[in-house]
């Protein structure tokens, strides 16, 4: 952990152009006038609190009693909020129509294993780039450094793309968890095609099998590189992937000593990757073939019997299902009844052999999760907070590389996670430089400035120059300076293709109310709908009845509500 | 609070506007920053710290004298940061990443500091920097997590408190309403020491903050924590937007990179009108595993330079006299190298205090290389020792009640 790429300056010098015309170019035209008009309010459904108690009374039942009654805007505005991100009215409208355990069933029927979106080119090119590249000169090893920076913002904007477009939203928030969970980051890791193959994994089992993907991310080469097992030897045992993989992929803080730490550590010797090839490597003769003492359990352990181990601990259920709890259901379950229910959520994933979509399913059909109390109970985090925007708000997105660098400023650079227990997430997403930088950004979307003129040349004249700087600095400098050229180019084509359609969107709003029935509801009304489909609940300043269309929206997501889910 | 027109028209002023809007606050997210204080995996038994009540606070607190807290992220490797050169066991112990003893910057017969370190020299040499070696704590945890919350809240290495420690010292003994903020956290990370409580203000610089300060939002609703929080956020914003700013550019040069950014940006919250009692300053980048000679050299560099503009910086300011600056880490290194020419994770390390009131010199024990726990240093001071420091001789509250304990001070200042 901890090292620093060389051609760091530039990178950050990089973002911060690319992040002026980003930020430049964020003012959405209005075109013409917008229609208010928000859903009906026979689209919300039956009451949430009759539902709630009707699953609590029946709740072994409630796949059955409940298969046929739609769940309406609310229940299904809160489901997709929290397995997806920011869901779409369409999405809305969809959901509220079938019941919740119908909506549960679909939404693990149509899990994924693959991204849909094309990947960029240079996947298909070797996993490891020669060692030319990067053992090379120092112009060489820079330029190799440079190169998988910029790859890596490539494969950020691959990944938020797959996130706004892709067919399963719960696939990718499942992806995400995972990624927070096995962390790796580019930033030790360096090679980003090791990352974006480690992040094919983790969309492949997302919802597939925990002891499956605990062994095969352990061997995992970016996970192999991240938590140094690549130079855990025999004669000099290195114990960070021993104590992470504890402390942090299965049991947590207290359920093992520094000894079994020590002791898995050397089980773990030998596991190793080609710099070849890139791909994962079983050293035999660096492996520390001798007895060890796990968690009690004594043996010529290998590190594959180690996870076995580990699995066996009860605690290792637990402790995954406490965090998919906090993903999913509420920020805490200090309350005996919550606790309770984690324990017998844990009993069933482990029962199932640590079958994911199991603890999905079992957490998203629990009455916790539906409670009044837990709605808007959760932080949205900067993906949350961007990617949801995007979507719920069916913004034209046709390259999401800006927005790989937006939820970055918030705090969450995917591939780089800050460390290995990943982003601290829940109230610390929120403090007053995250809050601004947040509203920042959704004022910029909704406030409705003039249309700026069309800036065809922008890009070009920049291209020039860079070019012309490139010549002052002398040959050899040229070719990464008008690759970053190109990347802005890139980047401000992007966000002139970013659009908020406000006429359009309040349009389909007034359909969707329409075609539920409601019709000539008032002011007052359409006002709460608008804010029902933006908020997850009440805000905390109510908009003044006057205020419509997109002002009335740009104050909605001002709103602290705003920042929750 | 500032209101900023903000025009659509393309103005360099705009430009240059988003520039730093944007710009200035993704820079730190770019690189990587690590969390202090954990809260998604606060999983457990975690009680809450008993937070001391305001009925004590009679005592009149002090803050007219700030503490600039420095958190080297990671866990700096003490043996190479003071190296021990005169002890033969440092070499043998490291024989890949020792440093060399000729080049070291001196500060005893037996003790160098790495050179990297070298613009700390007329600070040492002016009798302002003290050198507080050993400082660790019993039982030690070499989880970064948990270990950096046991610092962050001042507990012993099994108790749970929710509290950082600082946060509880001005919940027992207030910060005055006047004060723009009790703390400010730089940056856009964690706030450590003063989470859990008080008026604490995170921002990357304090014109960006101005500038953005009138989208926050006020209000009173019910909800839950997640709401409270988001609340609260703004609450602060509102109200150190209305006293911070005011600032005259400094004219002292500050050194490039993170670091430097954070120190100017630190020292442009104090050239303001508006007063803080704490600032919490971090330096990324400490857990050297691997290869650590040239990224430990640079981040020491990083720090030397830091420390040296910031003093440069408070004495224009007419502040020198008035701060105190301490660093802390969640723990050192081991003694041995690994076998990667790295450290893992290891216990005591070595911290320093400086400032215009402080007693220069060394404190605590050298390290005993001869006496290692399991491989690992033996602490000498205890870490709350250092916050007893701050509390009782700069702050002026008594310690025990903050710091659940009573742990001796250090005669570190002239006061």
């Amino acid at each position: 952990m901890g090292r620093l790429p060389l051609g760091h300056g530039s990178v950050v010098r990089l973002a911060r152009r690319i992040a002026l015309r980003f930020a430049h170019r964020f003012n959405f035209p209005l075109a013409g006038p917008v229609l208010a008009i928000g859903l009906g309010i026979a689209l919300l459904g039956p009451s949430d609190a009759g539902w709630a108690q009707s699953l609590a009374t029946v709740r072994a039942a409630s796949e059955g009693a409940s298969r046929s009654i739609p769940m309406g805007i609310a229940d299904a505005r809160h489901l997709l909020g929290r397995v997806g991100f920011g869901p779409t009215l369409g999405e809305v409208e969809a959901y509220a129509l079938i019941s919740r355990a119908e909506a549960v069933e679909r939404l693990l029927a149509d899990v994924k294993t693959s991204a849909g979106a094309p990947p960029p080119a240079w996947v298909n090119e070797p996993l490891m780039p020669p060692r030319s590249l990067r053992e090379g000169s120092a112009e060489q090893r820079q330029a190799f450094q440079q190169q998988e920076i910029r790859r890596g913002l490539e494969l950020r904007a691959w990944w938020i793309g797959e996130m706004l477009a892709g067919p399963s939203p719960l696939t990718e928030r499942m992806t995400l968890f995972w990624h927070n969970h096995f962390t790796s980051s580019q930033q030790k890791v360096r090679f980003v095609h090791l990352m974006y193959r480690q992040n094919l994994l983790l969309r492949e089992k997302a919802l597939g099998n925990f002891a499956d993907l605990l062994h095969a991310v352990s061997k995992d080469p970016a996970m192999v590189i991240y938590l140094d097992n690549a130079s855990n030897r025999r004669d000099k045992p290195n114990e960070n992937f021993a104590r992470e993989v504890m402390e942090l992929f299965t049991l947590g803080e207290g359920n093992y000593s520094e000894t079994d730490i020590r002791e898995a550590a050397r089980a773990f010797t030998g596991w190793s990757i080609d710099p070849d090839t890139g791909s994962f490597l079983w050293r035999p003769f660096i492996h520390d073939s001798g007895e060890k003492t796990v968690l009690g359990r004594k043996g010529n352990f290998n590190g594959d019997a180690v996870l076995d181990i580990l699995l066996e601990q009860p605690q290792a259920a637990q402790w995954v299902v406490g965090k998919l709890w906090r993903e999913f259901v509420a920020p805490d379950f200090n309350r005996e009844d919550e606790r309770a229910e984690v324990h017998r959520i844990a009993r069933v994933f482990r029962d199932s052999r640590y079958d994911i979509r199991t603890a999905v399913k079992e957490l998203l059909l629990s009455q916790a999760f539906w409670a009044e109390g837990n709605r808007a109970a959760l932080v949205k985090s900067p993906v949350d907070f961007v990617v949801g925007t995007l979507r719920q708000f069916d913004v034209r997105v046709h390259d999401a590389m800006p927005f790989a660098l937006v939820t970055a400023g918030l705090g969450q650079n995917l591939f780089s996670p800050p460390n290995v227990k990943g982003w601290p997430g829940g109230e610390a997403w929120i403090n007053s430089a995250t809050l601004l930088s947040r509203k920042q950004f959704v004022e910029r979307l909704f406030r409705g400035d003039e249309m700026r003129g069309p800036d065809t040349g922008m890009a070009m004249a920049e291209g020039g120059e860079v070019r012309g700087e490139a010549a002052r600095q002398g040959p050899g400098t040229a070719p990464a300076h008008l690759r970053q050229a190109q990347f802005r180019a890139r980047m401000s084509r992007a966000v002139d293709e970013t659009r908020f359609d406000g006429e359009n969107w309040f349009r389909r709003l007034e359909d969707g109310a329409t075609h539920a029935g409601s019709k000539g509801s008032g002011n007052a009304v359409r006002g709460l709908s608008l804010e029902r489909f933006v908020l997850a609940s009440a805000p905390v300043n109510p908009v003044p009845a006057g205020v419509a269309g997109r002002e009335r929206l740009r104050l909605l997501t001002l709103d602290p509500v705003y920042q929750l889910k | 609070m500032n209101h900023l027109p903000l025009r659509s028209t393309d103005s360099p002023a705009r430009r240059e506007f988003i520039r730093r809007l944007m710009g200035m606050s993704m820079a730190p997210a770019m690189r990587s920053v690590a969390p202090g204080v954990s809260v998604l995996f606060a999983g457990g038994a975690v009680a809450a710290g008993a937070p001391a009540t305001a009925a004590s606070t009679r005592a009149g607190a002090d803050y007219g004298r700030l503490l600039i807290l420095i958190e080297l992220k990671g866990g700096n490797d003490g043996l190479n940061t003071l190296v021990p050169f005169a002890d033969p066991a440092y070499a043998s112990l490291r024989p890949r990443i020792a440093q060399r003893r000729e080049e070291l910057v001196h500060v005893s017969e037996r003790e160098g500091l790495h050179p990297s370190l070298a613009a700390l020299q007329p600070l040492w040499q002016g009798g302002e920097l003290a050198l507080i070696r050993g400082v660790g704590y019993p039982r030690p945890n070499l989880s970064h997590f948990r270990s950096i919350e046991i610092w962050d809240t001042a507990s012993a290495s099994e108790q749970y408190i929710a509290q950082g420690w600082v946060a509880r010292a001005f919940a027992a003994h207030p910060v005055p309403r006047t004060f723009a903020a009790d703390g400010v956290v730089i940056g856009n990370g964690e706030a450590g020491p003063l989470s859990g409580g008080g008026r604490v203000v995170t921002l990357v610089s304090t014109e960006q903050f101005l500038r953005q300060a009138r989208l926050a939002a006020s209000g009173r609703a019910r909800g839950g924590r997640a709401l409270e929080h988001v609340l609260k956020v703004e609450d602060d914003i509102t109200q150190a937007a209305s006293t911070l700013g005011g600032a005259g550019l400094l004219k002292t040069q500050m050194p490039d990179g993170p670091f430097g950014d954070a120190v100017r940006n630190a020292v442009q919250v104090l050239a303001g009108h508006g007063n803080v009692a704490a600032l919490r300053l971090t330096l990324n980048g400490f857990d050297t595993h691997q290869n650590q000679a040239g990224i430990h050299a640079n981040l020491l560099r990083q720090l030397g330079d830091g420390l040296a503009a910031l003093k440069r910086a408070l004495i224009e300011l007419g502040r020198w006299d008035s701060t105190l600056i301490m660093t802390y880490a969640e723990f050192g290194r081991r003694a041995q190298e690994n076998g990667s020419n790295g450290t893992d994770h290891g216990t005591a390390s070595v911290h320093f205090a400086l400032g215009g009131k402080v007693k220069g010199g060394l404190y605590g024990e050298a390290p005993r290389l001869d006496r290692l726990d399991d491989g690992n240093l033996v602490h000498a001071v205890d870490f709350r020792s250092l916050y007893a420091t701050a509390l009782q001789r700069w702050w002026g509250i008594e310690p025990a009640t903050v710091l659940g304990g009573r742990f001796p001070p250090l005669d570190l200042l002239n006061t």
